[in-house]
Parts: C-alpha cells; structure tokens; sequence
C-alpha cells in the first residue's frame, strides 16, 4: 500500500538551535500517529513542518495526492501547497482562536472552507454546517452565535468541525485538549475517537498527555531534543518502552 | 499665471502616478501601490482621487467634482477649486460636458461615454480587510485567487439579517479574476461599472490605485439563492419624479417630514429643466 504520507529526513533549526531532525517515517491511510515527548522536544516544530506552516531545513513530505499520486509537498509551489492546506488537510491549532475567525458566526466558521472551494449556496452551506456543529455537540440555535460566547472546549470543537467540513484526507492536530478542564478534556477525546473511527480519519496529533495517544493513535513517535528516540504501536510503546526516556516519560503520568 | 506645476503636483510623482494607473488599466481590479504625497487637504478628503485626477488632467480638460452625487458640497467646492487654481481647467457640474470627474460615492446617473474618465476617491481599497487585517495575507489572496473570505462576508450578513445587507461598498469580481471594493459607491451603482467610460480608483492614505477600463466584466458577489439585488427603494423623486435614480432622503422639517429626491443634483436639474416634475414641483408648477 502506498503510504499516504512519507516523512524523509526531515529538519528545522532555529539559527544553532535544532527545532527537530532526522525525522523519518510513513503514515499509512487511516491511520492516527501519536507524537510525544516534554514540551520543547520539538513535536510542534516537526508537526508545523509538516504541514508546511514552518520551512524545514531539508527532507521530503511526500503526499498522495488525488490526482498527481505521492508529490513532495515542500517542493509544491505554494498556490498549490495552500490548495491543500483547504482541501485535502486540516491543521487543528492547540488555542481555537488560533485556527477560529473570532470574529465570525459558528456557521460562517465551519462554512469557510466549503465557500473557500466554491459553494454558493447559502441554504446548502448553512445546512452543512448545521450538521457539522451536530456532529461536534454544538446545538443548532448556536449557529449564528460568534465562538468570542464559547467555551473553551465548545470552541475546539467547532475548530475541529470546521476543519473537517471538506472531508480532509490528512488532519495535523497540535496539543487539542491542552489548555482545557479535565472533564472537557474527557469529553473532547471522547468526541475525538468517535470522529476517528466513524470517519476513517489519518491523523498526526502532537501531545505531552499520554492519555491522549492512549486512547486516539495507533502508532507513537518519541520525541528528545528534536529527535525521535522511539517509535512502535501505541501500546506496545507505553506498556513495553524500550528506550529509557520513554520510560521516564511513561513512569511519570498515572497510567490511565 | 498660478505660481504651481500644473495640477500642483510635479511632473515626475505625475508620471510615477500615471505608471500605477497603466498598470491597473493592464491589469484590472488589481491594487497597485503607489507613493502617495502629501496634498494640501487632509485624508478623508480624497487625496487619493485628487493625486490621480492631477496626473490625469491636461489643460483642455473639463472638470467635475462631486461629493455623494452632489457638485455643491463643501468637498466638492474645494476640489473643483483645487484645480481651478493649480490647474486652471474648467470646470463644470453637467455631466456630459465634462471630460474628467473626481466622485465620491456615486456614479452619475447619465450614461458616460468613451471619452471621458470617472475618478473615484476611496477610503479602503482592500475588500477583504474586514475580515482579514493582515495585509501579508490579503495580498497573497488576491495572488492565488483565495476568495472564500469574501463570501463568509456575505454569509454573515444574511445569517444576521436574513438576506445581504450589504448596501455600499458591495464587492465584485473583475473580469473573472480580482475581487474588487468598488468604494462606498451604493449597490444600485454596480451594474452602472460596466460602462464605456475608464474608471479609476485611488486610495491616498492606503496608496493603492486601481482601474477599470472600458467595457470591463464587473460582476456583484452573491449566492445563488440569494442573488445580488441592485434596487433601490420604491420611491419617486419628489422634485423630477424620476423613478430609476438613486435617491437621498431628505429632512423636510422637524415633525418628521421626509422626502425622496435625486441624489445626483445635476441628473435632477437636467429632468427638471426638460420640463419632469415630481410630487413636490406638480402644484407649484400647475
Ligand atoms: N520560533 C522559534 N525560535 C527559536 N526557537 C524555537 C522557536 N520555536 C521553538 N523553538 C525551540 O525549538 C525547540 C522545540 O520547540 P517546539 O517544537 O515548540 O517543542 P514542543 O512543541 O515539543 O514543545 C525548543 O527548544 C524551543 O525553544
Ligand atoms: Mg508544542
Ligand atoms: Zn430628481
């Protein structure tokens, strides 16, 4: 099978400083791989990369296009790396407002990208977003309401609608239910692994909460100092960790 | 003799001007940047139409200015005055006899023809602004064709108000390629775009200039089951009785009187003087 993304050496320095290097690895349609590691390891950094928000170094992001099959995306120019960025991904920013208009009504929100793609039906769009805010737990009579009188944790989920509403084949997540309560968390996780399985949805989430790939990835990277020190299934990984920062890392949260 | 340049400004910023405005007439729609000056009248006065009429102007043109379809406003006085004394043209309030306009906020009601330039002063250029202040960002919109923006815009409007309420400063699209902010002209001026005059616009404190030239496709944003709707509202000019003018309301005294009438006041004389009357003028008239 041909992998739907494949990471080649990726890296990024900031000046002297590594950000991430030596990243490699394939990520399989379907398919969720955890990224882990303390904060300033480099997981945002690598995960930016990615998607092409942060220049890298060097390396080769290879995406399986619909059309033109496996294209290297750092050296797409840039119309047609931002069409993707629209289309086919998603990136979900750890603060909503980060990845929400603030300024802009629920429904306008999940409607961007439809609109962004060319529909131009009001009725159509308004009704699709309706199901998208559904789909998230967000009640309809909130549809005109601006995310600025959300909940932190209703905001990341019409983030998460909104990035979903063009059906991408790729979604980077960064830290999605840092920042929140512990019980929204639960809830936002919940949702999440629903999304997951219903959809099918190949993910790459960066967290620092194990519980979070527990429960959403299938595989997991370990990240130290910018570079990966782990990798395997989510499981095998957390309950066998081979490499002894994994352990420190695994011995140091209450296993859920 | 005027101790100014013609049209106050020199002749090398007028040729750097006219530059900018070749280059929006070759590419229409799209915003050209250009090193505004200072002009002896403050922002907000329309230093950015008046920079273009300067460059445009030579000595036989004929000048009109108006100021919300209006040649007697104080802006408009000052402008038309402006010229007269840099540059000397002359100047007039008939539409037909002018061969340059400088405009604020209206298209005249009578038809212009090829050989005339319509000079619009525009406050805020960029049409996506509202939503996106990053002017990094709307640039490379406009240079990948990223127009989804604009349309949340109108979304918005109608999920608030039940259709688009957006009634002046209505974007369109440019010859299928560059969404456009017509300046705050009113949505009944639209279609009017498409015409056989050059159009352009100029943007002093922003520095950008723009440009239609004749005959461009100049097409209102809108969704299919919410089309872009030009009319006005159902009124009679209460002094011509024209019924396909744009029309001002107007304070009649202070127990709420009001009245309708063209806002175009040279559209208006014109109807009057041809002998139309309007529900105020039938009873002195009879
Ligand atoms: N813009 C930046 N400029 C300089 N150094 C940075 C920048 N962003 C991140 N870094 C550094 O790069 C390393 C990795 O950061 P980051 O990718 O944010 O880690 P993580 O997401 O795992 O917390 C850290 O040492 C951080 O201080
Ligand atoms: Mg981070
Ligand atoms: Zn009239």
């Amino acid at each position: 099978m041909t992998p739907l993304l494949s990471v080649k050496d990726v890296a990024k320095h900031y000046g002297n400083h590594i950000g991430c290097t030596d990243v490699s690895f394939d990520l399989y349609p379907g398919e969720v791989m955890g990224i882990v590691g303390e904060s300033g390891s480099g997981k945002s950094t690598l995960l930016n990369c990615l998607a092409g928000h942060l220049p890298s170094d060097k390396g080769e992001v290879i995406f399986d296009t619909r059309v033109d099959g496996p294209k290297d995306t750092l050296k797409m120019s840039e119309p047609e790396r931002r069409m993707l960025g629209r289309t086919d991904w998603a990136f979900v920013h750890q603060h909503a407002r980060d990845g929400l208009r603030m300024g802009v009504s629920a429904g306008g929100n999940v409607g961007e990208r439809l609109m962004a793609v060319g529909a131009r039906n009001y009725a159509d769009i308004r009704s699709e977003a309706v199901t998208w805010l559904d789909r998230v737990e967000i009640s309809e009579d909130r549809v005109d309401d601006r995310p600025t009188t959300f909940s932190g944790g209703m905001q990341q989920r019409l983030q998460i609608a909104r990035n979903l509403v063009t059906g991408p084949r790729l979604v980077f997540m960064d830290e999605p239910t840092g920042g929140l309560d512990v019980s929204v968390q639960a809830r936002l996780l919940d949702l999440l692994r629903g999304l997951v399985r219903d959809l099918g949805l190949s993910a790459i989430i960066v967290t620092h909460d194990l519980a979070v790939v527990r429960l959403l990835a299938d595989r997991l990277m370990v990240m130290k100092s910018g570079r990966v020190v782990e990798t395997g299934l989510t499981d095998q990984v957390l309950d066998d960790p081979q490499h002894s920062y994994t352990q420190l890392l695994v011995s140091s949260v209450l296993q859920v | 003799m005027s101790d100014y340049n013609f049209a106050y400004l020199d002749e090398q910023t007028k040729r750097m001007i006219r530059r900018a405005i070749l280059k929006g007439l070759a590419i229409p729609g799209y915003q050209v940047p250009f090193a505004s000056r200072e002009m002896p009248m403050p922002y907000g006065w329309g230093t950015g139409g008046v920079q273009v009429s300067a460059a445009t102007l030579t000595p036989e043109d004929t000048l009109k200015v108006i100021d919300q379809g209006a040649d007697d406003t104080t802006n408009a006085v000052s402008i038309r005055k402006f010229f007269e004394k840099t540059a000397e043209v002359g100047t007039t309030t008939e539409t037909s006899a002018a061969t340059v306009i400088q405009t604020r906020h209206r298209i005249p009601e009578e038809d212009l023809s090829e050989d005339q330039i319509l000079v619009y002063q525009v406050p805020i250029p960029e049409p996506l602004r509202f939503l996106e202040p990053r002017e990094t960002e709307t640039r490379k919109m406009h240079a990948l064709e990223e127009y989804g923006l604009m349309h949340v815009k109108l979304y918005e409007d109608i999920a608030k108000h039940g259709h688009i309420a957006t009634s002046y400063a209505y974007p369109v699209k440019v010859e299928d390629r560059y969404v456009m902010d017509p300046s705050p002209i009113p949505k009944f001026d639209n279609p009017k775009m498409e015409m056989s005059a050059i159009q352009l616009f100029g943007a002093g404190r922003e520095q950008r200039i723009y440009a239609l030239p004749p005959y461009t496709k100049v097409v209102s944003l809108d969704f299919e089951d919410h089309p872009f709707d030009p009319s006005k509202a159902p009124h009679a000019c209460a002094l011509c009785g024209a019924e396909d003018s744009y029309l001002d309301e107007v304070i009649t005294d202070d127990k709420g009187g009001r009245m309708f009438v063209c806002s175009d006041t040279d559209y208006c004389e014109k109807r009057r003087a041809e002998g139309h009357t309007g529900d105020l003028t039938k009873e002195t008239a009879a």
